[in-house]
């Protein structure tokens, strides 16, 4: 099982959980990442962190902390 | 259902995720028939638009763009309670307009079925079809109508486009009823919120709780695992609720649909079904320009160069194009002085105007091109989606002082002026991220110091060199001021962020909006918008605190208190001068005159050390001594307060060589080295005193339109005021160290 924060770019992947009931886990839920998510590593930012990410049509960035929390099924793409 | 009356004004909620066009849209409905205020209590701008449509007149209540309607802070709370008609200020809308972005419909339908469960008429606008278009993405409008049971209307808010149908459709809305309610919960979720409704409403009747319990609310307080609504919202009830939410949660997560993520869960399946059939892309995504755009944008290395070379261009173009304008404004400021010393005789008034109005006001006035051109640099940034961008390639950066990319921006502009940062700070959703970003701008080396910084380096700082001549002890000097503002403010951030404002990192989710090309009506409608508001907020707080300046420095004038010597010598070379005049030996009269203007500076200065100004520097004169400071030079700290550039004009009163002074005049330079303490032959100046002068510039808050800015960003007083005490305790002992340890370094 990998997470979303060890996905090289370009990969893509779906989203099988996401951990925690905190503002940040509710908030990437409510931006689309549930179970079943199809999701791609656009690319990363120059200092390494964050994270910019495809999903649903449109393009979100993230930080890699909160990468970590999605765990994601890499195998299905 | 009747038609109101065409005299009563429909109230229409406007609502949409951040990027939507929503800003567009509202000025598209209403034009110049805008309001903006503040909530009461909170940061959130409170706008308020108005058009007529066939004879009946609408107010429209924009709302902050959000993707969710989940209230977890007080500044979230406000759109549900004006949504829910929970708010005493606005009236409670007839119906919601929710636009909708047709290229990324599948998020932004998770908002509208929140809106769908308010039990109020929606209308949909359908905006960004165009980009949808471009993307190869086709959105069937009336599906989407059939299925959500609501009236959608294609739009182009940037064109204009769809505006009348979507009044018309705001129109029959407005005095319709709500569609049915429609929830995405499953059945068991719904059922919770029923008995919980009940409970909460039959409380309610009893006890004298403020507002009653809409189904939305209750589901909300359900769903919202962050404490927020529980301790706002269930003050009144006598009734243990608290635990019946948890017990309710509870057993929702036994029947499988565990708070918070039944919400995100259901309303996504929701989604899919209403857009199956609705949306249909392309099979291959469309690489689009902003992809390829994008691609270079935020590349590690090409993204990188990008940035440091847009924002550097950015400083060039507000100091090249600023400066010129400048001078313009400081020009006109002379004029109309001139003008002013023309036709009002000599005396208080003319003094009042001339030194209070027209040089505090004017002073001011100096800075507005800048403030213009950042407000402007801004708005293209925002409104062509780099603003996110920039978050996105300075977030790590950031995040080593507790804060976020998005403070970059505000803070990087107070290099040039702490107005437009301030501002900027807008787009920081976190209460506790913008309030720190606002609170350490005024503490970045902003263009309003320099002046200071080039007087005293180029009459202190030796001229020495190293290196070759490569590296200039002067341009150190310089820099190291810069550095110590930036170095003071990530402290200061660093601090606050542990202390008053602690709080768990907010998330940095943050979508990357497609770019697009600026639209030059929005951005230039920004500029002037943003630019009116400084002029009204800070002029009026200028203007008074310029005239109390004033009059501290000229009253209490008692010509009976100058020396005698010094005034009998005015008159009679004011006499020579006359004779001089109608005899026409030009180089007598020059003479003569040079003459007559020391005497009236020496006079000015009499005056000034007479004056409370004067006393109070005198006053003050133990405190700033161990800053290396005479009462003069706390007299100028203390005039710069309304606006620190002040101070050249009162070095140069105050030294006896009126207030023409600038910057560059070699002779206060010179006087202000060859100047000794008085009744002594010990210099007032030397390295350490000029140094600590220049910390003490570095970290005061010497501007009274960033304070008055600050509260109307912050909505509240407490904030500049605590700004002021910090920046000035800060500035006094940086003063102080800095002489304390240069003094015993260097040597007096
Ligand atoms: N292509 C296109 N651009 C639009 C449309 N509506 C608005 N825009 C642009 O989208 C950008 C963001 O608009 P704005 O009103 O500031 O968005 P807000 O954040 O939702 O208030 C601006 O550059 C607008 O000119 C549209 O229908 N099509």
């Amino acid at each position: 099982m990998s997470r979303l924060s060890e996905l090289r770019i370009g990969k893509s992947a779906a989203v099988k959980e996401v951990e925690g009931l905190d503002e940040i886990s509710i908030r990437l839920m409510e931006m689309g990442l549930i179970p079943g998510t199809q999701l791609t590593v656009v690319g990363v930012a120059p200092l390494g962190d964050p994270l910019e990410v495809e999903v649903r049509g449109y393009r979100l960035s993230l930080r890699r902390t909160e990468a970590a929390r999605i765990q994601v099924d890499a195998s299905e793409c | 259902m009747s038609i109101a009356s065409p005299t009563q004004t429909l109230t229409i909620a406007l609502v949409g995720n951040p990027n939507t066009g929503k800003s567009t849209l509202f000025n598209g409905l209403s034009g110049l028939r805008q309001r903006v205020g503040n909530y009461p209590g909170v940061t959130v701008e409170k706008k308020i638009g108005r058009y007529e449509y066939q004879g009946q007149s609408f107010t429209l209540i924009d709302l902050p763009g959000t993707y969710s309607l989940a209230p977890r802070s007080p500044d979230e709370m406000i759109a549900v309670d004006v949504l829910l008609g929970r708010r005493d200020d606005v009236h409670s809308p007839q119906a919601v307009l929710c636009i909708v972005d047709a290229s990324n419909l599948e998020r932004h339908l998770y908002l509208v079925s929140q809106v769908l469960e308010l039990g109020l008429p929606v209308v949909i606008a359908l905006n960004m079809v165009d980009v949808a278009r471009e993307r190869g993405i086709a959105v069937n409008a009336e599906l989407l109508a059939e299925r959500l049971r609501v009236p959608v209307v294609v739009v182009q808010a940037n064109r204009q486009v769809g505006l009348t149908a979507l009044k018309d459709a705001i129109a029959k809305a407005a005095v319709a009823a709500a569609p049915p309610l429609v929830s995405p919960f499953p059945e068991a979720f719904q059922q919770e919120v029923e008995q919980l409704g009940a409970v909460l409403r039959r409380d309610h009747a009893k006890a004298d709780a403020a507002h009653d319990w809409p189904r939305y609310l209750v589901e909300r307080l359900l769903l919202d695992t962050s404490g927020y609504l529980a301790s706002t919202q269930l003050a009144g009830h006598h009734r243990d609720a608290t635990a019946l939410v948890a017990a309710a949660r509870e057993r929702l997560k036994t029947a499988g649909c565990p708070v918070p993520g039944v919400e995100p869960v259901s309303r996504y399946r929701w989604v899919g079904e209403v857009l199956s059939g609705v949306v249909t892309r392309p099979r291959d995504r469309k690489r689009t320009l902003s992809d390829a755009i994008d691609a270079v944008l935020t590349h590690r290395i090409a993204g990188a160069v990008v940035f440091v070379v847009l924002m550097a261009f950015m400083f060039r173009c507000v100091f090249w194009i600023a400066e010129p304008a400048s001078q313009l404004i400081d020009a006109l400021n002379a004029l109309l002085a001139m003008w002013v010393t023309a036709f009002v005789p000599e005396g208080q008034l003319r003094s009042l105007l001339i030194d209070g109005v027209i040089a505090g006001v004017g002073g001011v006035l100096v800075f507005l091109p800048q403030i213009f051109l950042l407000f402007l640099f801004i708005g293209v940034l925002e409104d062509c989606g780099y603003m996110s961008r920039a978050a996105y390639l300075m977030d790590k950066l950031m995040s080593r002082v507790g804060l976020s990319g998005k403070s970059f921006i505000p803070l990087l502009s107070s290099f040039a002026c702490a107005i437009p940062g301030i501002m900027a700070a807008r787009v920081i959703e976190n209460r506790r991220d913008r309030l720190v970003t606002i609170l350490v701008a005024p503490l970045m080396t902003c263009s309003a110091r320099l002046p200071v910084y080039v007087l005293l380096v180029s009459a202190f700082i030796p001229p020495l060199t190293f290196l070759n001549g490569w590296v200039h002890l002067r341009d150190l000097t310089m820099l190291s001021m810069y550095l110590l503002g930036i170095v003071a403010a990530v402290t200061v951030a660093f601090v606050l962020k542990s202390t008053i404002l602690r709080g768990p990192t907010p998330p940095f989710v943050m979508e990357l909006p497609s770019y697009k090309l600026p639209s030059p009506g929005t951005v230039l409608w920004r500029m002037l918008e943003n630019g009116r508001e400084f002029v009204y907020r800070a002029g009026t707080l200028i203007l008074a605190v310029s005239i109390i300046v004033w009059a501290l420095a000229y009253y209490p004038r008692h010509e009976g208190d100058l020396d005698p010597a010094l005034v009998a010598a005015q008159a009679s070379q004011a006499e020579r001068v006359e004779e001089l005049q109608a005899s026409g030996d030009q180089e007598a009269l020059a003479a003569a005159e040079a003459t007559l203007q020391a005497t009236d500076n020496l006079i000015a200065g009499a005056h000034l050390q007479n004056s409370y100004l004067g006393r109070a520097g005198k006053f003050i004169e133990p405190a700033v001594k161990p800053l290396g400071w005479d009462w003069r030079i706390g007299c100028a700290a203390i005039a710069s307060f309304p606006a620190r550039e002040v101070v050249i004009a009162t070095l140069g009163v105050i030294y006896n060589l009126g207030s023409d002074v600038d910057e560059g005049s070699t002779p206060l330079r010179d006087t202000l080295a060859a100047a000794t303490w008085e009744g002594t032959e010990r210099k007032v100046f030397n390295v350490p005193v000029a140094l600590s002068v220049m910390v003490f510039f570095a970290l005061c808050a010497q501007c009274s339109s960033t304070l008055a800015i600050m509260k109307r960003e912050t909505n509240s007083w407490r904030w500049p005021l605590f700004t002021f005490v910090y920046m000035t305790t800060l500035a006094y002992l940086g003063a102080l160290a800095t002489y304390q340890i240069g003094i015993r370094l260097l040597g007096g």
